[in-house]
């Protein structure tokens, strides 16, 4: 398969690569959002972390880690590249065809984008589930 | 290193045509074009001249009577040739009717056998696929288990395309020939690489191909074995009644010259190549063990061809793994490239998790794989996967302790 220029650079030189700490330390910290969305069985796993300002509300890092294929790391890696510094209504508002088109992914590998979308809305959701608690 | 890319280690897929293959291919195509069916003038003599000394060459790799070849577009046509024409030949009830006869084949044999099973299944005949353990082995005593007073044929590969594994041949024909059971193997992958006797390894039917052992695509053959017992076919195509009826159509002259010439090529080479690619495979299969962990080796370790491995590496996924190594030619366990998502179901048959059955890749060596060549590629697996890991957050889980089957995966 072909891969677009801007998805085998992101593949080669993928943005904010890693975590906020252990699965436990995550869990336990409240700035952070946490979107674990795919399954091994399908080939894709994207763990999404976002870093929210209390204050401001605004997302101020994000990083992640991700199992599959080119297009699904390069989705998540914009993903957290386009989270950064936003608000949390605005990183909802990230639509999965706006990666597409970034990217230029084919229809085959539109499912990757929906998951990076997925992972950022569980990730937003998560942080929002721990601040009401 | 001096090598050159992208580099070629998918021979199990095909391999490139000898040059002696192409060189003794070449006046048949200009010079020595007669179609060997024309009996009354020297072109068609000097074209059945060829087919007779390329058949004798076909015959002495597999130890059989020259007689008894049958040359074909490939193996895929040799096994439908095979699998339709002895079920339909051995049919207990005529056409239409269900109870035709059983078959035993397994669940991981390639496509070529599968389908045309498959297609059996619909014309009124009962199929069993044996499940091989988690070896990949398919043995006589599995065979027995599923015979029937009703089974007809079994057809079992001799080595399997993907892992290399090596089935209970010899033995599986011993027993059907004690059963009057009729026995195919599709031989594509072991032919050329391991000594083989239809003969003693009491074999009926068995398809081979030209391109997989350095010879040209587009040309294969069958065996059909004519004495104790003789084997008889329906005919799938009709027309000259070329190949005793078997299958009519106009010889393609040249493959065949060629398949002759890379059977006699293999036949010269193959135990010091298969000593040579052993040592490689083994080369290869240490590196990588050595420098990774949560790799396996698919299949049996021993009782497997020279020239394939198919290693799974967990926490990766296949088709960024191919990324990865994009200058290297091999294949994925995983489909997918495809765009189907599911992973091979030759992994599948052995119990392989589908986290491992996705980052599986099969290696295959050839005629003039060099150490530089696997040493390279070796380097190249192990230093994308360890890059591949170090994004993969099932590998962080799997080093905090954390069970990944026992999560609740949000499946899409």
């Amino acid at each position: 398969m072909a891969y677009g220029d801007k998805v085998i650079d992101h593949y080669e030189n993928p943005r904010n690569v890693g975590t906020f700490g252990t699965q436990k330390e995550i869990k336990e910290s409240t700035d952070i959002g946490v979107g674990l969305v795919g399954a091994p069985e399908c080939g894709d796993v994207m763990q999404l972390q976002i870093k929210v300002n209390d204050d401001t509300g605004i997302i101020e890092d994000a990083k992640f880690k991700c199992f599959g294929c080119g297009s699904a790391i390069a989705s998540s890696s914009l993903a957290t590249e386009w989270l950064r510094g936003k608000t949390l209504d605005e990183g909802l508002d990230i639509k999965n065809t706006e990666i597409v088109e970034e990217l230029s992914l084919p229809p085959v590998k539109i499912h990757c984008s929906v998951l990076a979308e997925d992972a950022i809305k569980a990730a937003i959701s998560d942080y929002k589930h721990k601040q009401e608690a | 290193m001096g090598v050159t890319l992208p580099m070629y280690l998918d021979h199990a897929a095909t391999t490139p045509c000898d040059p002696r293959v192409v060189e003794t291919m070449m006046p048949y195509f200009t010079d020595i074009f007669g179609n060997p069916g024309s009996r009354n003038h020297s072109f068609g003599w000097a074209a059945e001249e060829a087919v007779k000394k390329a058949r004798q060459q076909v015959a002495d790799i597999i130890g059989a009577d020259s007689k008894e070849v049958i040359f074909t577009s490939g193996s895929t046509e040799s096994n439908n040739i095979a699998i339709k024409g002895a079920a339909n030949m051995y049919a207990k009830k005529p056409a239409g009717e269900t109870g035709r006869g059983h078959i035993i084949s397994a669940i991981h044999e390639h496509k070529a056998v599968l389908d045309p099973c498959k297609r059996l299944e619909k014309e009124g005949f009962d199929v069993t696929y044996l499940e091989p353990g988690p070896d990949g082995l398919i043995t006589r005593n599995m065979v027995e288990g599923a015979l029937r007073d009703d089974t007809i044929l079994v057809t079992i590969m001799w080595a399997n395309n993907e892992l290399g594994t090596i089935n209970e041949i010899p033995e599986i024909g011993e027993l059907c020939h004690s059963k009057g059971v009729v026995f195919h193997t599709d031989a594509t992958q072991w032919v050329g690489k391991m000594p083989t006797n239809v003969k003693t390894d009491n074999i009926d039917l068995l398809s081979l191909s030209g391109h997989k052992i350095y010879g040209p695509k587009g040309v294969g053959a069958l065996y059909v074995r004519r004495r104790k017992p003789r084997i008889r076919l329906t005919a799938l195509q009709e027309g000259g009644g070329q190949e005793r009826g078997f299958r009519s159509g106009t010889l393609n002259v040249t493959g065949i010259v060629g398949l002759g010439k890379a059977c006699e090529l293999c036949a010269q080479s193959m135990d010091d190549e298969r000593e040579r690619l052993l040592e490689l495979r083994n080369m290869l299969e240490s590196m990588i063990e050595k420098e990774l962990d949560v790799v396996q080796v698919n299949g049996h370790r021993d009782k497997r061809l020279a020239n394939i491995t198919n290693i799974s590496f967990g926490f990766v996924e296949g088709e960024s793994l191919m990324m990865a190594i994009k200058e290297i030619a091999v294949s994925s366990g995983s489909a997918c490239t495809s765009a189907s998502l599911e992973p091979s179901y030759v992994l599948k048959a052995l119990g392989v998790g589908d986290d491992l059955a996705h980052s599986s890749l099969r290696l295959s060596f050839g005629r003039w794989t060099t150490k530089e060549q696997v040493e390279y590629a070796g380097n190249k697996i192990i230093e994308a996967v360890k890059k591949l890991r170090d994004l993969s957050p099932l590998y962080d889980m799997h080093n905090e302790g954390i069970d990944i089957s026992k999560i609740e995966w949000a499946a899409h």
